[in-house]
């Protein structure tokens, strides 16, 4: 009896070795034919995890490599999809389920998974297979965030000490007395920043914070919807979406074709207290500089040298920095590691001219700095050569994510469809 | 007699045909001069083909609104704008749509006459004074 057991145990513990085996490695697994439809550099492959999963905002993998989805719509009265290839063809065959409200914002850290609404951040205990141990033992660690409708998406991310980030996004494109109107003012200073345009700062442990027990980590920052903690730096990054409308707003100093390209979308490395100028300029990486915003008496011209963070790294217009990821996996070729991902979910403030985003693209690091040269690293998502309406697009990439095993996941908020980049010599 | 009866049908037939050719003439001419407010004041959001930006500015193109005969109400979202979080085709949009007062009646006409004749939209045309009657009547 003693040694059937010991048998049994020893066959078990083999066979999930063998499983977790064939579930991690990358080289095993077959891409689709046409790499779900991308473009990607030599050596790379894709395929579809999961279709029609719903309107998938940001992703997390766990160690098992199971994928947590959050949905900015409801699915069956659920707004959190768990998805599971459980039999290591890459694909996921389970799909479930739980959490009844909608977002933007998850994370795995530790043994916890950390879920947004567009109001709220709720934490969830993992077991050691990472599932999730009661989804309705769930704590509310913060609340009463602003949620206006505009720029309402909560985007989350964890330090090693017990943090959690929070970006808060400003109800407004440029703090004016009136929303996007011509001729309306901007208001100074931006009441708005008491309470939103920024990142907030809460501890992990602690239940039902806001506003009053949070910390306003950075600040001046319109929409950021991609934040990622960097473990090499030790540092928060963020990505934020720049303000839209210079030329509706002010077509004597800006033509159609400034307005597509300025302002620069922007990603910035963050320390405690910084200000990234919000509303009062914008950057323009044509000239390098940052600009005194048109309705602060700006005119495209008058720069602002001597207050206000710079970025990190600038990028044209409107594409819409939705996610971004510091790669610390063994997968990729070496020169990824360490560098940034970012998911551009596409413009709509290019037109007339035609959009752009719609790809993710990689930011080389090197000591800890960006190169200053980015890249498109996948594209493909719109199904288009040119977007010229973003409603013709048929995936927009939004989230990030990477697995055990190195492989970057990528989510799609139009269809719902969960990508799997891996390298294959 | 007869004769006399059918001649004067004609007439009224030619007049008619006429003043809707002429007609026709005057509401293309709307449309037209609509096309070139909506590029300046309204493309920006509800883009080129009408069709919005998923999730933050709704579309016009095939718009329920838009194509209703509830003409206070899109004249009442131009000079007033609108701001309201509710659902619009079983959609919601974030972004405000900023009011457009400056815009003449003239103007209002010819760019609601412009939306709601083009993409798939198949509505009437509004007049300068349908503007102006439902405005005066906006709070």
């Amino acid at each position: 009896m003693k040694k059937v057991t010991q048998i049994s145990i020893f066959s078990c513990l083999f066979m999930s070795l063998l499983l977790t085996a064939i579930s991690t490695s990358a080289q095993n697994i077959k891409p689709d034919a046409d790499n779900a439809g991308l473009s990607l550099p030599a050596g790379f492959a894709a395929l579809k995890v999961a279709d029609n999963v719903g309107r998938t905002r940001h992703i997390a993998v766990n160690k098992q490599g199971a994928i947590y989805a959050k949905l900015e719509r409801l699915d069956n009265g659920k707004g959190i999809v768990v998805l599971k290839d459980t039999d290591g063809d890459g694909r996921a065959e389970t799909k479930t389920s739980f959490g009844n409200y909608i977002g933007t914002g998850i994370a795995i850290k530790g043994n916890y998974l950390y879920a947004a609404s567009n109001k709220e951040v709720f934490k969830y205990a993992l077991n050691a297979t990472g599932d999730i141990v009661d989804e309705n033992a769930v704590a509310t660690i913060v609340t009463g965030l602003m949620d206006k409708g505009q720029h309402n998406s909560k985007s989350i991310t964890l330090d090693n000490a017990g943090n959690i980030y929070v970006n808060i996004g400003a109800p407004s494109n440029a703090c004016q007395e009136k929303d996007r109107t011509k001729g309306s003012m901007g208001m100074m200073p931006c009441p708005i920043l008491d309470s939103a345009g920024g990142i907030w700062q809460f501890k992990v442990d602690q239940l039902n914070q806001s506003y009053a027990s949070g910390v306003r980590y950075a600040t001046g920052l319109r929409n950021v919807v991609g934040l990622d903690w960097n473990n090499q730096l030790n540092q928060l990054f963020v990505t934020q979406h720049g303000r839209d409308m210079l030329n509706n707003l002010y077509p004597d100093l800006y033509d159609t074709t400034i307005s597509a390209e300025l302002p620069s979308e922007t990603m910035y490395a963050i320390n405690k207290g910084d200000n990234a100028g919000w509303p009062y300029v914008y950057y323009d990486h044509f000239k390098g500089k940052k600009m005194m915003a048109p309705e602060y008496g700006g005119d495209g011209k008058k720069t602002v040298d001597d207050k206000f963070i710079n970025p990190a790294i600038a990028f044209p217009g409107h594409m819409a920095p939705n996610g971004l990821l510091f790669y610390t996996g063994n997968q990729f070729p070496a020169r990824y590691k360490n560098g940034a991902f970012i998911a551009f979910h596409g413009s709509w403030n290019r037109s007339p001219l035609p959009q752009e985003g719609y790809y993710v693209v990689f930011v080389p690091y090197e000591n800890g700095k960006p190169t200053g040269k980015w890249e498109v690293f996948a594209n493909g998502f719109s199904g288009k050569s040119v977007v010229k309406n973003p409603r013709d697009a048929q995936h927009r990439p939004c989230g990030l994510a990477e697995g055990p095993d190195g492989s970057l996941y990528i989510s799609d908020d139009v269809k719902g469809t969960i990508y799997r980049i891996m390298y294959q010599k | 007699m007869q004769r006399i009866f059918i001649t004067v049908v004609i007439v009224l037939l030619c007049i008619a045909g006429a003043s809707a050719q002429s007609s026709n003439k005057l509401v293309a001419a709307s449309a037209a001069r609509g096309k070139t407010v909506y590029l300046q004041r309204c493309m920006v959001c509800h883009q080129a083909d009408g069709g919005g930006v998923p999730k933050l500015n709704a579309p016009l193109d095939g718009s329920s609104a838009v194509n209703s005969t509830n003409l206070a109400k899109l004249v009442k979202y131009i000079v007033k704008g609108f701001n309201d979080r509710v659902e619009i085709d079983g959609e919601f949009y974030e972004n405000a749509m900023p009011a457009a007062a400056d815009l003449t009646d003239q103007q209002i006409a010819d760019v609601l006459t412009f939306i709601r004749s083009n993409w798939s939209n198949k509505a009437g045309p509004v007049t300068a004074l349908q503007v102006k009657q439902t405005r005066s009547k906006l709070k």
